[in-house]
């Protein structure tokens, strides 16, 4: 893997969820507008970005008990990101924001699914007979 | 502090089979009844879990807040992992609480 992040063939794809002080309801499109610009401003590429809704928090942060929810999707080398977690630290409307990278999970759930379906398929041509004992059985047909 | 997450009423979500009574029951001295547990995930061929996904979270928090162990569900390492990551997503972004009361 590279931590080191000098693997730069496939971009990465972050999920950012930050929460806007519900009390500026109405900059929080200009707010994510801004955001935008910044990622797009490091070379980044913003695939989605919406709003979830106001909610009740699940505990006070700064004295506030509602947030609005704002995901965004993004997708590049990490600069952007890097630029974007230090804007919203900066920024007192941001009350929390999380970032995870999901390009490498997705990939993973990608290969499992990948791989139950080939199973699937292979399953009703060995003329219908039931999965046998699992994993063994299907190693050792697989290796004729 | 205590606990039962066995005396809990029961809802959902972990728990798909009926057999929560007689498992409580217990037999005797103590062994308890046999109950096959089954990974929900699995099951529904879950692949990713959700940070985001508070109503599926929220099944595997009891009252307390605390995520609950397998032993209890019956899920999975695999996917006890992803379940308790996208937990513990979910609440450093105020999705769902650290603890309750």
């Amino acid at each position: 893997m590279s931590s080191g992040g000098f693997d730069l063939n496939n971009k990465r794809q972050y999920e950012v969820v930050f929460i806007v002080d519900p009390t500026v309801d109405d900059e929080v499109t200009r707010l994510t507008d801004g955001f935008k610009q910044i990622v797009i401003d490091q070379g980044g590429v913003v695939t989605k970005a919406e709003t979830m809704g106001k909610r009740q928090l699940a505990y006070e942060i700064l004295h506030q008990k509602e947030g609005t929810f704002v995901l965004m999707e993004i997708e590049g080398s990490g600069k952007e990101i890097a630029e974007l977690e230090r804007r919203m630290r900066v920024n007192d409307r941001v009350l929390r924001y999380l970032t995870v990278r999901v390009d490498e999970d997705r990939r993973r759930a990608e290969k499992l699914k990948d791989r139950r379906t080939r199973k699937a398929a292979k399953r009703p041509s060995r003329g219908g007979a039931p999965a046998r004992r699992g994993g063994a059985v299907d190693f050792a047909e697989a290796a004729e | 502090m205590s606990t039962n997450y066995e005396d809990r009423p029961r809802s959902g979500g972990y728990d798909n089979d009926d057999d929560q009574d007689r498992r409580s029951m217990g037999r005797g001295g103590g062994r308890r009844m046999h109950r096959r547990r089954v990974c929900r995930f699995c099951i529904d061929k879950t692949d990713l879990i959700d940070f985001k996904d508070v109503r599926l979270l929220q099944n595997y928090l009891p009252e307390r807040g605390k995520i609950l162990p397998r032993r209890i569900s019956g899920n999975c390492a695999t996917h006890q992992r992803m379940l308790a990551e996208a937990i513990k997503r979910a609440r450093n972004i105020a999705l769902l609480p650290y603890t309750t009361d």
